[in-house]
């Protein structure tokens, strides 16, 4: 399905000072998709966004972007996406307005499409009662619209980004999630880096996990979850010896072994469809349940699977 | 299109009018060298060459009006070499990223700022020629209003020509830096040298021949000799020393602005292109 991509990178390497940032990645981002990339700091993920934008000529391997090679037409790439950058890059004696214009002229969109697309972007995100405020006045969620009604007013292919909600409240993150399905829903493919795990599980229709500037696994949510195992069930009973003996052989228990405090039984397909059994099945048997808990993979244990648990950010 | 520069332009004189001490300032600071040393300095010069002869047939200029075409030279520096700045700031607040990542040419991003850094020198001078006026200094001694009229032409055509040459250098420098405190050693380290081994407040006759060699080659001697040409005509008297310029004179002096700006353009557009910033 080559046609479909719309990110294409083969081998990509970049190096800084004689320290490979990134070593050889190859993956792809197909068209309509929101795509997350995920990475602990320093593990090449901001070199590969700045390279994917443009900001970073490459050095060795190849990346296309809406079609178009970013180091032989960078143009053509900056025309076809729109980026909202991780920190904040908002100029703050500007106006709301001011702001859209200024990014509308930047990309020589003609003044009468350009206020149209301004009072539109404005009005989906919400901020048209700000209009003439100027940046620095507006909440952390409002410069984040803003950023994003900036990124889109151009009508990108793709829409690149990075850790939109970092610094949000939780409810500004959730109005931020159904913002970033609204335009996704319109047909702008999305590239999104996150540290927020949850947000990439609940957003991505496919996630790749990069580390020590390779990318170690690529997959959607639940792959990449169920590829860690299974779920497991913590069950505590007046008596778990009695309890183990009437879960033998029950379907779909792959084992039981002793925890802490009762027993951890792993379950190979869904757990949630397997707990009523286990319970009832120890109720029949006449056994007081105490506690019962279900615990599934989540992004966050893939994460740390994927990279380990050593502490990043010193050092180097 | 070819004016897509205008769209820096138009967001760098937003600012300027919208920072308010930096506008004040801007016009305050040439206004008060005028009013304090031009007056301090006028009294002093006037009696150290009061028993000078003035030859006969050749005007006769005071050193406040001497100096006021060194303060528009001064000023116009001193703008310009600040102008690059603003690339500085932009880029440690990350907004240049928004206009590197877009399809904006980047020789455009640097003629934008360019341009409005000319335009706030344009200003400037403004103020000084109308400051002046008020505080006494006679610059046009005798001309026609047709003839005003060109020399304030010629005048910012110098100023123009001048300011795009130290604002591409400040850009080139801002484009290589990282900090803003770096690029204020610069320019400190370089307006010392520039203002006074010039011809700026005073004769450069009686400078020692090492000095005056120097002075032809700094671009603000030049500046200063096209502004006094336009401002005072090709001869005249002042500070004890005889000043005559023919029309080749003024001609080589612009042409030598003309260089300056060529190749600082050169090196900027270089910077610009080279620049990555993340």
């Amino acid at each position: 399905m080559e046609g479909a991509d719309i990110i294409e990178v083969r081998d990509l390497e970049h190096t800084f000072n004689g320290i490979k940032a990134v070593r050889g990645i190859t993956f792809s981002v197909r068209k309509g998709e929101i795509f997350s990339f995920l990475g602990p700091n320093g593990a090449g993920k901001s070199t590969t966004i700045n390279i994917l934008t443009t900001l970073l000529p490459p050095q060795t391997g190849m990346v296309q972007v809406a079609g178009y090679d970013v180091a032989r037409e960078p143009d053509k790439v900056r025309k076809s996406i729109g980026i909202v950058f991780q920190d904040e890059v908002l100029d703050r004696d500007l106006t709301v307005w001011e702001t859209m214009e200024f990014h509308g002229r930047l990309y020589s969109i003609p003044r009468g499409e350009r206020r149209q697309r301004i009072a539109d972007m404005l009005r989906v995100v919400e901020l048209e009662s700000k209009r003439d405020e100027r940046t620095k006045n507006l909440s952390g969620g409002m410069k984040r619209r803003l950023e994003i009604a900036r990124g889109l007013m151009t009508r990108p292919e793709v829409l690149f980004l990075d850790e939109p909600t970092s610094g949000l409240d939780p409810q500004t993150r959730i109005r931020m999630w159904d913002y970033i399905r609204q335009v996704n829903a319109a047909g702008t493919t999305i590239f999104l880096t996150t540290h927020y795990m949850e947000e990439a599980d609940m957003l991505s229709d496919r996630i790749s996990i990069i580390d020590h500037g390779r990318i170690v696994t690529t997959g959607t949510p639940d792959e990449l979850k169920s590829s860690l195992g299974e779920d497991v069930v913590y069950l505590e009973t007046v008596d778990d010896t009695k309890a183990r003996e009437v879960l033998q052989g029950v379907g779909d228990i792959r084992s039981i072994t002793d925890s802490l405090r009762g027993l951890s039984i792993t379950i190979s397909t869904d757990g949630s469809h397997c707990l009523p059994r286990i319970v009832e099945r120890v109720r029949d048997a006449g056994i007081e349940i105490s506690s019962v808990n279900l615990k599934k993979p989540t992004m966050d244990d893939v994460f740390v699977h994927y990279t380990g648990r050593e502490l990043r950010d010193t050092g180097a | 299109m070819a004016w897509k520069f205008l769209t820096v332009y138009w967001r760098e004189m937003i600012r300027f009018v919208r920072f308010r001490t930096q506008l004040l300032s801007s016009l305050l600071q040439p206004a008060l060298w005028m009013a304090f040393f031009g007056v301090a300095m006028s009294s002093n010069f006037s009696r150290f060459t009061s028993d000078i002869p003035i030859p006969p047939g050749v005007i006769a200029v005071d050193y406040l009006t001497f100096m006021a075409a060194g303060v528009i030279a001064m000023t116009t520096l001193f703008t310009s070499l600040f102008g690059g700045i603003s690339l500085l700031f932009d880029k440690n607040w990350g907004l240049m990223r928004e206009m590197l990542a877009s399809p904006m040419p980047r020789t455009h991003i640097m003629l934008g700022v360019s341009l409005s850094g000319m335009t706030k020198s344009f200003i400037q001078v403004a103020i000084i020629m109308v400051f002046g006026l008020l505080l006494g200094v006679e610059f046009f001694p005798g001309f026609s209003p047709l003839r005003i009229v060109v020399s304030i032409l010629g005048i910012f055509v110098f100023v123009a020509i001048f300011s795009l040459g130290f604002l591409l250098f400040s850009s080139n420098i801002s484009m290589r830096l990282e900090s803003p405190e770096g690029l204020q050693g610069i320019i400190t380290l370089l307006t010392l040298p520039l203002f006074f081994v010039s011809n700026a407040l005073y004769p450069i006759q009686a400078f020692p021949e090492l000095l005056q060699a120097l002075s032809t080659y700094n671009p603000l001697t030049h500046l200063v000799n096209g502004v006094r040409y336009f401002a005072l005509g090709s001869e005249f008297f002042a500070v004890g020393a005889r000043y005559t310029s023919t029309p080749t004179d003024i001609l080589l002096s612009f042409s030598y602005l003309v260089v300056f700006a060529a190749v600082m353009y050169l090196l900027a557009r270089q910077a610009f292109l080279r620049a990555v910033v993340t």
